[in-house]
C-alpha cells in the first residue's frame, strides 16, 4: 500500500461533473437574463431615439434649438403629395401650407390645388404633456406615498406596543402588496374619482398610485428603522429626549437613505404603471398644459396625459403602421430616460444623505 | 478579559478555594472610607418584572450621595435591570412592570404618575455598555442633551463642551477635532465622549452599564481614573462583571444573584471580609 504521490488531486466522481453542469446552468440563465435586457433596451433605444433626434429644430428666439418630439403636443400626421414630392406634416403645418398654396394660386388665377392627404391620429407633434403629466403623477403619488409611508412606518416600528393589531396591519400591508394594479384603479375610480366626485383627476390619480406604492414604501421605511442602532435610541433617551426628539434627530436621519433606496423603485413603479392611472387620472390627449388653469384649485382636479397611458394609446388605439410606430418607439424612448433620470436624482441625493449620515 | 490591575498591582485571579479572598484582591484605602455619606437613592421592597417572569425580588438598598456604588454579580442576576430602573429606561421595553416596592429619589418616588420620565432622565444618566456616539461631530455628541433642550447660545455650548470634555478627561486628545465624527474615535475615547455627553446635561446622577467591557486594559484604567474624578462632583453606580473594577473603583458593592440582593456593605468588606458565603464564593471565584 503505496501512498499516491499528490494526496490532494482531484479525483473524477459524479458529483464533481455534476458541480460543472450546474455551473453552467447558472451561468447560462444570467447571461440569458442580461441578454434579454439589453435586447429591448437596444430595440428602444435604435428605434426610439431617431424619433428625438429627428424632431431638433432651430428657431429665431432664445435658446434658439428646440425639440418638436419633446416640447409639443401630440397632433395628427397628414400625408400627401405635392407636385410630384411626398410630404409629411403635422396638422397645424398641413393646414397654413394649404391655405398659403391655395392663396398662391388664387394670386396666379389658376384653380385650387387638390391635396389629397392620408391623416394618421397623434403620428405628428410631441408627447410634452405627456411628460408632464407623467413627472406631476410621480412627484404627487411619491409625496403622498413617502409622507403615510414614513408616519406609519415610524409608528409601527417605533411607538406601537407588538401585538395582535400590530401583526394585523403588518399582515394587511403586505396583502396590499400582492393586489393587482388594475385593481388599485378599479378602487380609485370607485373611491376618489366616483364617490369623492374628484373626476378624472391628478388627485385621484396621486391617491390611487400612493397606496400602490404604500406597501413598499412602508416595509421598506421599517427595515431602514430597524436597521438604526438601538444604541441611538438609548443614548438619547437617556440625554433626557423625547421619543420623538429621537426619531427626528437621531432615528430618522440615519433612516432615510434607506427609505429613499426603497422610494426609488417606487417611483419607477409608478412612473410605469398604466392600470391604475387609465381610469383615474390620464387623459388620451389633452391640449392643455396643467398650468394653463382659471383658478389654482383646478390644478388638482385636472386630468393629464401620460406616458405609459399614451404608449398604450399609440400602441393599441389607433391603426398600426410606419408612422404610428415612430411615435410608439420614441415615446418609450423619452419614458425610459425619464425614469432613468429620476431615479439618478434619488440615487445622487441618497448618496449624498448616506455620506453625510455614516455610522 | 485582562485588567490591568490583575497585570500590575494585583495577583492573579485563583479559583481554587484554598485562595483567601483577601489575597485575591487588592482594595485601594480610598479617602471615603468610613466617611459618613447622605443617602441619595433609596430602594424598597422592590420587586420588577418582564412580563409574567419576576426579574427582581424584594430589593432593599441605599445608595450614597457622591459616592461610587458597584453592582456585582453573575450574568441575569439583575443587576443591570435594577440600574435601568433607576432612570425608567425599561420603560421602553414591552410588558416591564413594577409590582411592589419602590425606587425613591431624594424621597420621591420615581415610579409615580408624577414623574416624567424624560425629567428623571436629565437628572439621572447613563452610560451604556456599547460605546454608542451619535453619527455627529465631537462637538455636536456632547452638546447634544442641551440641543435638544432648546439652548442656543453659541457661547454656552461652547463652554459646556471645554467643561464636559476636560470633565471626561477627553479635551486634551480632542480639542483639535472638534468638528471630527465621533466615531473616528478609539474605543476608549468613544466611552470617554458618551460620560462627556452625559455630563454635559448635568444630571446628578450617572448610571454606567458595564462601561468598560469592551475595552482594553489601557482605556479601562483612564475610565476608572476617570470614575474616581467624577465622584467629586456625581453619585456614580457602575454595573460591572470585573470584581477587580468593583475593587478598585468603588465605595460601596452590591451583590446580586437570582434577581435578589445578596450582601451590599463597604466594598471593603465584601472583598476583604465577606459575611455571606455566597458573595464569598463568588469574589473569590469559584462560580458565576
Amino acid at each position: 500500500m503505496s501512498e499516491p504521490l499528490n494526496p490532494f488531486a482531484s479525483k473524477p466522481s459524479r458529483s464533481r461533473a455534476f458541480e460543472k453542469v450546474i455551473l453552467g446552468l447558472f451561468r447560462v440563465a444570467t447571461y440569458f437574463v442580461l441578454l434579454c435586457g439589453v435586447i429591448v433596451f437596444a430595440d428602444i433605444v435604435f428605434k426610439g431615439a431617431p424619433t428625438v433626434a429627428r424632431a431638433f429644430k432651430t428657431t429665431s428666439t432664445f435658446p434658439y434649438v428646440t425639440n418638436t418630439f419633446l416640447f409639443t403636443a401630440p397632433e395628427s400626421l397628414y400625408v400627401f403629395e405635392h407636385d410630384g414630392e411626398k410630404k409629411e406634416m403635422g396638422d397645424k403645418e398641413y393646414r397654413a401650407f394649404r391655405e398659403a398654396e391655395e392663396a398662391k394660386a388664387l394670386a396666379a388665377g389658376q384653380p385650387a390645388p387638390k391635396f389629397k392627404a392620408e391623416s394618421y391620429v397623434y403620428s405628428a407633434g410631441g408627447i410634452w404633456p405627456a411628460i408632464v403629466g407623467t413627472v406631476l403623477l410621480v412627484v404627487g403619488s411619491m409625496t403622498i406615498a413617502l409622507f403615510l409611508g414614513v408616519c406609519s412606518a415610524i409608528f409601527l416600528n417605533e411607538y406601537a406596543k407588538d401585538g395582535p393589531v400590530v401583526r394585523f396591519i403588518r399582515l394587511a400591508i403586505l396583502n396590499l402588496a400582492g393586489v393587482p394594479s388594475i385593481v388599485f384603479g378599479l378602487f380609485g375610480f370607485g373611491m376618489f374619482v366616483i364617490f369623492f366626485g374628484w373626476n378624472v383627476s391628478l388627485m385621484a390619480g396621486w391617491f390611487t398610485l400612493a397606496f400602490m406604492v404604500l406597501p413598499v414604501v412602508i416595509t421598506a421605511s421599517e427595515e431602514s428603522l430597524k436597521a438604526v442602532p438601538k444604541g441611538f435610541r438609548e443614548g438619547s433617551l437617556a440625554l433626557g429626549a423625547t421619543k420623538w426628539q429621537t426619531i427626528r434627530k437621531n432615528v430618522l436621519p440615519y433612516a432615510l437613505p434607506g427609505i429613499l433606496t426603497s422610494s426609488i423603485l417606487g417611483i419607477a413603479r409608478v412612473a410605469g404603471e398604466t392600470a391604475p392611472i387609465m381610469f383615474t387620472a390620464a387623459y388620451v390627449v389633452r391640449d392643455k398644459l396643467p398650468w394653463e388653469i382659471e383658478k389654482a384649485s383646478d390644478f388638482f382636479f385636472q386630468g393629464v396625459m401620460a406616458l405609459p397611458y399614451h404608449i398604450y394609446v399609440v400602441s393599441s388605439k389607433i391603426p398600426q403602421n410606419e408612422y404610428t410606430a415612430r411615435v410608439q418607439y420614441g415615446t418609450a424612448f423619452v419614458f425610459l430616460g425619464i425614469v432613468a433620470l429620476i431615479a439618478a436624482a434619488s440615487i445622487i441625493l441618497r448618496n449624498k444623505l448616506r455620506s453625510r449620515y455614516q455610522w | 478579559m485582562v485588567n490591568v490591575s490583575s497585570l500590575s498591582n494585583a495577583a492573579p485571579m485563583d479559583t481554587s478555594s484554598a485562595t483567601p479572598v483577601s489575597r485575591a484582591f487588592k482594595v485601594p484605602a480610598r479617602a471615603t472610607d468610613g466617611e459618613k455619606a447622605d443617602t441619595l437613592i433609596e430602594i424598597e421592597n422592590f420587586d420588577f418584572y418582564y412580563g409574567a417572569k419576576q426579574a427582581l425580588f424584594d430589593i432593599n438598598l441605599k445608595l450614597d450621595d457622591k459616592r461610587v456604588t458597584a453592582f456585582i454579580g453573575p450574568s441575569g442576576c439583575g443587576k443591570s435591570t435594577l440600574l435601568r430602573c433607576l432612570n425608567r429606561m425599561n420603560d421602553l421595553i414591552d410588558g416591564t412592570s413594577v409590582k411592589r416596592g419602590s425606587v425613591k429619589i431624594r424621597n420621591i418616588d420615581i415610579n409615580t404618575r408624577d414623574v416624567d420620565p424624560i425629567e428623571l432622565r436629565k437628572r439621572v444618566g447613563m452610560v451604556f455598555q456599547k460605546s454608542n456616539p451619535f453619527p455627529k461631530s465631537i462637538y455636536e455628541n456632547v452638546i447634544y442633551g442641551l440641543r435638544i433642550q432648546g439652548e442656543t447660545n453659541k457661547a454656552k455650548l461652547d463652554e459646556v463642551v471645554e467643561k464636559s470634555l476636560r470633565g471626561a478627561a477627553l479635551w486634551d486628545e480632542v480639542k483639535d477635532r472638534l468638528h471630527e465624527s465621533g466615531l473616528g474615535l478609539s474605543g476608549g475615547q468613544q466611552q470617554r465622549l458618551c460620560i462627556a455627553r452625559t455630563i454635559a446635561v448635568s444630571p446628578e446622577i450617572i448610571l454606567m452599564d458595564e462601561p468598560c467591557s469592551a475595552l482594553d486594559p489601557i482605556a479601562t484604567a483612564k475610565v476608572e481614573e476617570l470614575i474616581h474624578e467624577l465622584k467629586k462632583e456625581f453619585t456614580i453606580i457602575i454595573v460591572t462583571h470585573s470584581m477587580q473594577q468593583a475593587a478598585r473603583c468603588s465605595d460601596k458593592t452590591a451583590f446580586f444573584y437570582m434577581g435578589k440582593l445578596i450582601e451590599y456593605a463597604d466594598t471593603r468588606m465584601i472583598f476583604m471580609n465577606p459575611s455571606n458565603p455566597q458573595t464569598e464564593a463568588y469574589v473569590s471565584g469559584r462560580f458565576g
